[in-house]
């Protein structure tokens, strides 16, 4: 049991690896993590973002794979999508639910504790090198206890035309549990690779999910991810996503936050090579008294790179959304072009969004643009669609697809936009009746 | 005798507290085309707003009795159910929704109000491949977002196509002819006109009488201060035309006579 507010819990219950030099590494988590303490609202990064309950709940491990039935885990499958699948429940593989088929000889996706053992130069070589924790306590809490995640290594010009589906299933009735899943997706050079984290829950637990996934891509790589946010509503999630690229390579960030009482999604690319492309997609459906925090940090190190984010939020009932997003672009990075939007569509007067943009330019020759909006529906759109014979509710209800719907155009996997489209139609006013018209 | 389609009586509305119309009457029968004119501010894109159902104005007297019902009883989607349709002076831009996709909303929604099944896809297409020749319109805009882009013109077609898929039985048109040039005045004449039926009534407001020489009216009204000031036939329209409007302007008696 643990819970992060006492001082006793900065002396950490490490991994427990016998693998000497991943212990050295969940020591420098640990100790990170007893430096910097929790961040309190005061914190410059946090001042939006409360992680009291976090800190304040007693959290547990759990130390065994519970059995869930086939049926139990294939609700959360994503229907039509073929891919490589690696399951967790509880922050532990479960190899009886997953199928790794249809891989290419020479590519690995493994779970890393499986990869330390059979793969560990190539996971020493990467693993916590770009996981930044300087000023994350989250990270070094993560670093610290490291539980399992996905290893996925795709060698020099190979191509992995199935995503890979991790699907993170936690189920704790009445025992709040903390996960610590850490994922490293190593992309060689000309690579091609798409990864999608899924977090899920077949009830309403309460629990704590904090990721870390580390994202090597090498010189004209081309790296997809995808977060899928589709959590219990009591649940906290801190996921944190590393971005490490090299020369002329192309990385796509999609995140949907769909679940969870509190979320926050850090998205930290570093272009660290010429000619970098980096899209970082987002659209987080809020109601009830959910919060999400969206906090992206892109670093412009060389010339000639470009950066384009596009968030955009539904907020509905007491919901809040925070988004913060930094460019930051370095003394050589010349003629960087980045792009930096967030709009957000309030639903009611008591939803809440704050959004913070913000550039920090070093180079005298760059394109940097952002934009961020908050508004309500366009009253006279609606008032144009009821002139047509279209209720209130259904016009709401066109409107607000259409404001998200640019969001999921920009994915590309069809059956994820499918079972995102579907989830949306749920929560439309007259969904049914807006999906009929598409 | 016949049944008035819309009776208008001594109709007075507000915006954020100012009066703009003050005592409005107006009948129109089933078949008939009524030109509402009048000088800038005296209340004509009010009536076709009121009409519409738009709550920004308040209506603080009379009455609107629509086909035997109490039309300000309704919600503005309600009314465009029954038949009331308003080809907007300036037609919303709606990013994000396709046209199809709101012109098979719309259709829908009349049709389920009439308790008639929802339109096969492929007739949907059919009728709007029919009713887009009316205007000359370009089918290409079908695919694009509710009147995103649109030039002036597409945006005054599109009102009048979106009329023709509709088929309403009361047809006001606010200003369609403002920003029109002469050609894509006369094509979206033609298409009213080929609407007119004996079942069908319009109320066509205008500024300028240009239009009133490609839709002919059966009755010209001039609109002052909020209130009817003259009603005569067409030939009203070019006494005016020659005239101006300070001339009735100068003439309130009328109203009360």
């Amino acid at each position: 049991m643990i819970r992060l507010s006492d001082e006793a819990a900065l002396q950490l219950t490490l991994n427990g690896t016998a693998t000497e030099w991943l212990r050295a590494i969940c020591e420098q988590g640990a100790a990170k993590f007893a430096e910097l303490g929790l961040p309190s609202r005061r914190h410059e990064e946090w001042r939006l973002t409360s992680i009291k309950q976090i800190a304040e709940t007693d959290f547990s491990f759990s130390d065994e794979l519970p059995a869930l039935s086939p049926k139990d885990v294939a609700r959360f499958d994503i229907p039509g999508m073929a891919a490589s699948r690696l399951v967790f429940i509880n922050g532990r593989y479960a190899p009886d639910h997953s199928s790794l088929q249809s891989l290419p000889a020479g590519v690995t996706v493994l779970p890393l504790m499986e990869a330390v053992s059979s793969h560990g130069d190539l996971v020493q070589q990467h693993l916590a090198k770009h996981a930044d924790m300087t000023d994350e306590a989250f990270t070094a809490l993560n670093t610290a206890m490291l539980g399992d995640g996905v290893f996925v290594h795709v060698p020099d010009g190979m191509t992995v035309e199935q995503p890979i589906h991790v699907v993170n299933i936690t189920t704790c009735a009445g025992e709040p549990l903390m996960t610590n899943p850490r994922n490293l997706i190593v992309a060689g050079d000309k690579a091609k690779v798409t990864v999608i984290e899924d977090y899920v829950c077949p009830d309403d637990d309460v629990y704590f999910t904090n990721a870390v996934t580390e994202v090597v891509v090498g010189k004209e790589a081309n790296v997809t991810h995808y977060l899928l946010e589709r959590e219990s509503r009591k649940a906290f999630n801190i996921a944190t996503l590393n971005i490490h690229q090299s020369e002329s390579s192309n990385f796509t960030s999609h995140s949907v936050m769909l679940g969870g009482a509190s979320v926050r999604n850090n998205i930290v690319p570093v272009l660290d090579g010429e000619h970098c492309f980096s899209t970082l997609n987002g659209l987080y459906l809020t109601s009830d008294k959910q919060h999400v925090d969206n906090h992206m940090r892109v670093f412009h190190n060389m010339p000639n790179c470009d950066s384009r984010q596009y968030y955009r939020g539904v907020l509905d009932d007491k919901s809040t959304a925070v988004f913060s997003g930094r460019i930051i672009v370095a003394r050589d990075a010349q003629k960087t072009d980045a792009v930096q939007s967030n709009a957000n569509l309030l639903l009611t007067d008591t939803a809440r969004a704050n959004t913070h943009p913000q550039l920090e330019i070093y180079a005298d020759d760059v394109k940097c643009t952002h934009g961020a909006t908050i508004g309500e529906l366009d009253d006279n759109a609606i008032f144009y669609l009821r002139a047509r014979g279209i209720s209130e509710a259904a016009a709401r209800g066109m409107l607000i697809h259409a404001f998200a719907a640019e969001s999921l155009e920009r994915m590309d996997i069809e059956p994820i936009v499918e079972l995102l489209e579907a989830e949306l139609y749920k929560r439309l006013p007259e969904g049914k009746m807006v999906q009929a018209t598409l | 005798m016949t049944t008035p389609l819309i009776e208008i009586k001594n109709l007075h509305a507000n915006i954020d507290g100012q009066e703009i119309l003050r005592g409005l009457d107006l009948t129109i029968n089933p078949g008939e085309v009524h030109s509402i004119m009048g000088p800038n501010g005296s209340g004509k894109s009010t009536l076709a707003q009121v009409l519409a159902g738009r709550d920004a104005f308040e209506v603080t007297e009379g009455e609107i009795i629509y086909e035997g019902k109490d039309l300000l009883d309704m919600d503005p989607d309600e009314r465009a159910c029954e038949g009331v349709f308003l080809a907007f002076q300036y037609p919303v831009e709606i990013p994000g929704v396709r046209t199809t996709q709101f012109l098979k909303a719309a259709i829908n929604a009349v049709r389920k109000h009439r308790g008639e099944d929802e339109i096969d896809a492929l007739d949907a297409v059919k009728l709007f491949r029919e009713k887009m020749k009316l205007v000359d319109m370009d089918e290409s805009l079908l695919k694009r977002a509710v009147n995103e882009g649109f030039s002036g013109g597409e945006k005054k077609r599109h009102e009048i196509f979106q009329m023709a898929v509709l088929e309403p039985k009361l047809c006001i048109l606010d200003e369609t002819d403002s920003g029109l040039d002469i050609d894509a005045l006369r094509i979206v004449a033609d298409g009213v006109n080929a609407m007119r039926s004996k079942d069908r009534s319009f109320l066509l407001i205008t500024h300028y009488q240009r239009l009133l020489d490609y839709i002919v009216p059966d009755f010209v009204h001039v609109l002052v201060n909020g209130r009817i000031v003259q009603s005569g036939d067409k030939g009203l329209a070019l006494e005016l035309e020659k005239k101006g409007y300070s001339w009735v302007e100068k003439e309130p008696a009328a109203a009360t006579a």
